[in-house]
């Protein structure tokens, strides 16, 4: 059974620390070139692969990735 | 993306047919935590919030913060919570546990507060098995005041006030303070977790839970310990420090269940408490 | 227990009121000469009948802390130690006072510095009032001179303490503690109940209902501006203490030409030296402190106007007098005598030195 993914990132309140980056299964995750208000590179999404297995989300020390998934 | 946004955003996910896997729980209060990018305080925070909520507790829960980096922790969870004295949380909690034993209580202290200037407090609450939780932030440095020396900074790591590394012949060893309470009757659960992976942190919220479901069936004192970083303190990326943490930390604080049920686990005995890893040297 | 009359020392005396007086918790550490406040109260088990906790912690600190942390939760909580322990508290005192917890703390004190003697002394007046402690703080410190005031002043340490959400001191000594005497007991007063902690202390911590927003306790603000809008609170509410919350007794003092001023054991040695001096036909009267801070400035300075002299009786090398000459603004001749280390004085020798110091 595949899974297709989203994530919604607090971007605001990313402080770009970048720990979801490398445990992303599907490399859909990188810091952004821009910055946030508070001068962060805050993480985004950089392609569709995302399977909402939340492994980024685990490791987010903010709390600012929220997950979903449905099945396709 | 302003709040609104978000919320659009998760509301418009939903209509399309998504369910939500994870977001951050109500637990936590939508104030801005102090840490440091990259910092394990934040996720170790989440796990502790997300069991309360998952327990349903949050109306009988009261956690004790400690002095350090997480001295500010009352303002993140939206549950009571009292501020101790350097290295006093555990005695805080034994007299909030024991005059409202309906309540779970748990401290929430980092390596100098517990394992150096709180060690009489922490050892005489283990060893009197009083009926709490008590999370134990371990990253080998104290990171509030600066990154000093800590009871836990590895031998011939660098701090500011190791700058040449830790030397044995002038700072003594590294306390390994969890083996060390392992060994006290009155400790129930004792284990050593750590928060850098997706799969570390599965396991570390699984011990907490089991630290707070053990406190539910007043089994006496669960300690858990989080192996951390402070990419700060060590002065490397976050991402860098989390590497250096399982290179370096790891085999000498190695990770897993010391005491399960008040008994030490089978292949794990208090021989880890004369140093049988090899202490090695910050890079 | 109702009123009755019985025979008690003064810690153990201490140790009942707590009892009687709906105490929730107390946490202890043994040091002479006040050992005796939490061995009677592991004697009386009163986790049996009206549910209050007794625990012995590891340290003065741990128990002062065991404080902090069940008096945050809006309960009744006590402590008890001796010179060199209350030292160790002031850590946890002035924390306490900065996180605004009630609660109670006696010190039986003796002869100091350092381990000193585990005789009678007054020597930590400036420790108790003067701020033990960092930080500009207060604690409400009453003085007992007999058992009976041991025990009374417990009830009453708990009104304050939750009337100003600040602690209480009793400041005692080891003759106080030690010596036996009777004393009336009062009726019981039932430990609070929920509904009544949560009325009594809404501020508190005990779990946060969906209904209010969680309770912190702590002492820390790192805003320079709001940790002084704190500080101004904190000195309106001792201003508000001195205003409204001083006690003291005045003996002779009406047509005195001279006073004595003196708390606790000293004043009643004062008072034989007193009537000893009345017997010679000198006209003294005795000012008699009961709170230490709030400290009875007015009065003791309208009474100053109308006598020649004040000798202050103090078991110290003289700390009170700063007060007194305060109070006083030095506009009469004030001095001292004290014996320390353990010694108490005698009427006798109260009476040579107002003879020799004030009169002379």
């Amino acid at each position: 059974m595949a899974f297709k993914g989203q994530i919604v990132i607090d971007t605001e309140h990313c402080k770009g620390c970048g720990v979801c980056v490398p445990v992303c299964p599907m490399k859909c995750i990188e810091l952004s070139k821009e910055v946030n208000g508070k001068g962060y590179n805050f993480t985004h999404t950089v392609n569709d692969n995302c399977i909402g297995c939340a492994s980024c989300a685990m490791v987010c020390p903010d709390g600012v990735i929220s997950v979903y998934k449905k099945k396709i | 993306m302003a709040n609104t946004d978000i919320e659009a955003r998760k509301q418009e996910l939903l209509n399309e047919g998504y369910e939500q896997v994870y977001t951050k729980t109500k637990v936590l209060t939508d104030t801005v935590m102090h840490y440091c990018p990259g910092c394990g305080h934040g996720t170790t925070h989440r796990l502790v919030a997300e069991v309360i909520d998952e327990m349903g507790i949050q109306d009988k829960t009261v956690g004790v913060s400690p002095v350090g980096c997480s001295v500010m922790a009352y303002n993140y969870f939206d549950v009571d919570f009292q501020e101790a004295a350097h290295g006093r949380a555990p005695a805080l909690a034994t007299a909030i546990k024991r005059l409202n034993p309906d309540t779970f209580v748990f401290t929430y202290q980092g390596d100098g507060d517990l394992a150096a200037i709180g060690t009489a407090e922490t050892i005489h609450a283990c060893n009197r098995g009083e009926n709490i939780t008590m999370i134990f932030v371990n990253n080998g440095i104290y990171g509030m005041t600066g990154g000093q020396m800590a009871p836990t900074t590895l031998v011939g790591m660098k701090s500011a006030t190791t700058p040449y590394g830790r030397r044995v012949d002038l700072n003594g060893y590294p306390l390994r303070i969890t083996e060390l309470i392992s060994t006290l009757p009155g400790t129930y659960y004792v284990t050593r977790q750590s928060v850098q992976t997706p799969a570390a942190v599965r396991k570390a919220k699984a011990a907490i839970r089991q630290a707070f479901e053990n406190q539910k069936l007043k089994k006496g004192l669960s300690f858990v310990e989080i192996l951390s970083n402070c990419n700060s303190g060590w002065k490397m990326t976050p991402v860098a420090a989390n590497k250096w943490m399982e290179d370096n930390m790891m085999p000498n604080y190695p990770v897993g269940d010391i005491k399960v049920d008040g008994k030490l686990v089978d292949n794990v005995d208090v021989s880890r408490l004369a140093l049988d890893h090899p202490l090695t040297v910050m890079q | 227990m109702a009123r009755e009359l019985k025979l008690m020392k003064g810690n153990e005396a201490i140790a009942r009121a707590m009892i009687a007086s709906g105490a929730d918790g107390y946490f202890g550490y043994p040091i002479t000469p006040q050992s005796e406040v939490m061995e009677t109260l592991m004697a009386e088990k009163p986790w049996e009948t009206t549910g209050m906790v007794v625990l012995q912690a590891e340290s003065e600190m741990a128990s002062i802390n065991m404080v902090y942390g069940g008096a945050a939760t809006g309960k009744k909580v006590a402590t008890s130690s001796s010179s060199p322990g209350i030292s160790l508290m002031q850590e946890g005192l002035t924390y306490l006072a900065g996180a605004e917890i009630p609660c109670l703390v006696v010190n039986v004190m003796r002869g100091g510095p350092g381990l000193g003697t585990i005789q009678p002394s007054q020597s930590d007046y400036f420790q108790s009032v003067k701020g033990g402690g960092h930080g500009d703080y207060q604690l409400y410190t009453l003085a007992p001179a007999s058992v009976q005031e041991m025990y009374d002043f417990v009830f009453d340490a708990w009104d304050i303490a939750f009337k100003y959400r600040n602690p209480v001191l009793i400041l005692s000594d080891g003759a106080i503690g030690q010596c036996m005497e009777k004393l009336y007991t009062r009726d019981n007063v039932a430990r609070w109940t929920e509904e009544e902690r949560r009325a009594n202390a809404p501020w508190a911590t005990w779990g946060k209902p969906a209904t209010r927003p969680h309770n912190i306790i702590t002492s820390l603000e790192l805003d320079s501006a709001r940790q002084e809008v704190f500080n101004l609170k904190l000195q309106k509410k001792y201003a508000e203490m001195k205003e409204k919350e001083v006690r003291y007794e005045m003996l002779n003092c009406e047509d005195a030409d001279y006073i004595i001023v003196a708390y606790g054991s000293s004043s009643r040695i004062a008072m034989k030296a007193m009537q000893m001096a009345r017997e010679k036909g000198i006209k003294v009267g005795l000012f008699r402190l009961i709170t230490l801070f709030p400290f009875p400035s007015k009065q003791l300075a309208e009474v100053a106007k109308r006598v020649k002299g004040i000798l202050c009786v103090e078991m110290s090398a003289g700390q009170m007098i700063e007060d007194v000459k305060l109070a006083t603004e030095c506009g009469v001749k004030t001095e001292h005598f004290g014996r320390f280390g353990g010694i108490i004085p005698t009427p006798g020798e109260v009476l040579e030195a107002l003879e020799n110091k004030i009169i002379k």
